[in-house]
């Protein structure tokens, strides 16, 4: 859909079921932290972040004929390299999962003694992994910095000449 | 057979991530406008996320989050936190980069009164050819 329609208040919407789908299918993989972040983020902030540029550019997209080969030969190429790699892993669901095996149940009967917090994902993201959350709101902040410096009056090409 | 089958039902779920993984690819290689690009770069970051979410799944496994403090909770099956914990941070890492495309092409827009690449495109060649002939000019003469 996303492909052939020109409107883009559409294509946006559509992006934003989609994030929104995603939060739901990322409950059912018992993953409820990230599918509440998925629909704050992905559905609520980022559609709005793509509503506010599209009132400030263009609404319709333009006619334009681009290749279609070189992309869809492309992306084919990337597929089935991907799919190869797949074949190695092992099912989806499975207990003998390399990811599994060692760290995750750990992480599940230690978190609780030492922090007494019950929700390990929240444990793991505020503890033990304080400094990387900590890197994360950096990297927040230097986007916001560079949003708020390019969208500030620097001059353009036009007022130059 | 037997055995085929349940290979292909246990990677039918993997293949379905990449195929969507594909679509934003192709979204962000075959689309010139540029807004179409970001949402085909979510489509494709989304995926990555799902894809690293169902590495974490176990059959029959519940949410990483204690049912029962005391106990040692070997009864209970849970999925995996490490990948929830990682796409946590992706994501809201995922936001930021898209806000600040966002802002780019916002500039764009200003600068070039277009969001189609090919157009952009089309006018930074006229720039180039415009400064080159000044520059044969300046030191012809």
């Amino acid at each position: 859909m996303a492909l052939t329609l020109k409107h883009l208040f559409a294509v946006i919407m559509l992006s934003g079921a989609f994030s929104l789908v995603s939060a739901m299918l990322f409950v059912v993989m018992d993953a409820v932290d990230v599918a509440f972040t998925e629909a704050a983020v992905g559905a609520g902030v980022s559609t709005v972040l793509m509503l506010a540029t599209m009132a400030l550019t263009v609404r319709v997209q333009k006619e334009t004929k681009r290749p279609i080969l070189f992309p869809l030969v492309v992306v084919c190429l990337v597929g089935v390299l991907l799919i190869y790699g797949t074949l190695d892993m092992p099912n989806f669901g499975a207990f003998d999962s390399p990811a599994q095996l060692h760290l995750g149940s750990t992480y599940l009967s230690i978190t609780y003694k030492d922090m007494g917090i019950p929700n390990v994902v929240t444990g793991i993201l505020a503890s033990y992994r304080g400094y990387d959350t900590l890197g994360e709101t950096v990297v927040v902040l230097t986007a916001g910095l560079g949003v708020i410096l390019l969208l500030s009056g620097l001059k353009g090409r036009k007022d130059k000449e | 057979m037997d055995s085929n089958l349940n290979f292909i039902y246990g990677h039918l779920p993997y293949w379905l991530f990449i195929i969507l993984m594909l679509s934003g690819l192709f979204i962000v290689v075959s689309r010139g406008n540029l807004i179409k690009k970001i949402v085909g770069l979510n489509i494709f970051q989304t995926s990555v996320f799902m894809f690293y979410i169902s590495i974490g799944k176990m059959k029959g496994g519940t949410a990483p989050i204690l049912l029962d403090k005391s106990a040692d909770n070997s009864a209970v099956i849970y999925s995996n936190p490490l990948p929830h914990v990682l796409i946590l941070t992706a994501i809201v890492v995922g936001i930021a980069t898209t806000a600040l495309g966002l802002a780019l092409i916002i500039k764009i827009r200003e600068e070039y009164d277009s969001v189609e690449e090919d157009d952009i495109q089309k006018m930074d060649q006229k720039d180039l050819m415009k400064y080159n002939k000044k520059n044969v000019l300046e030191t012809n003469s």
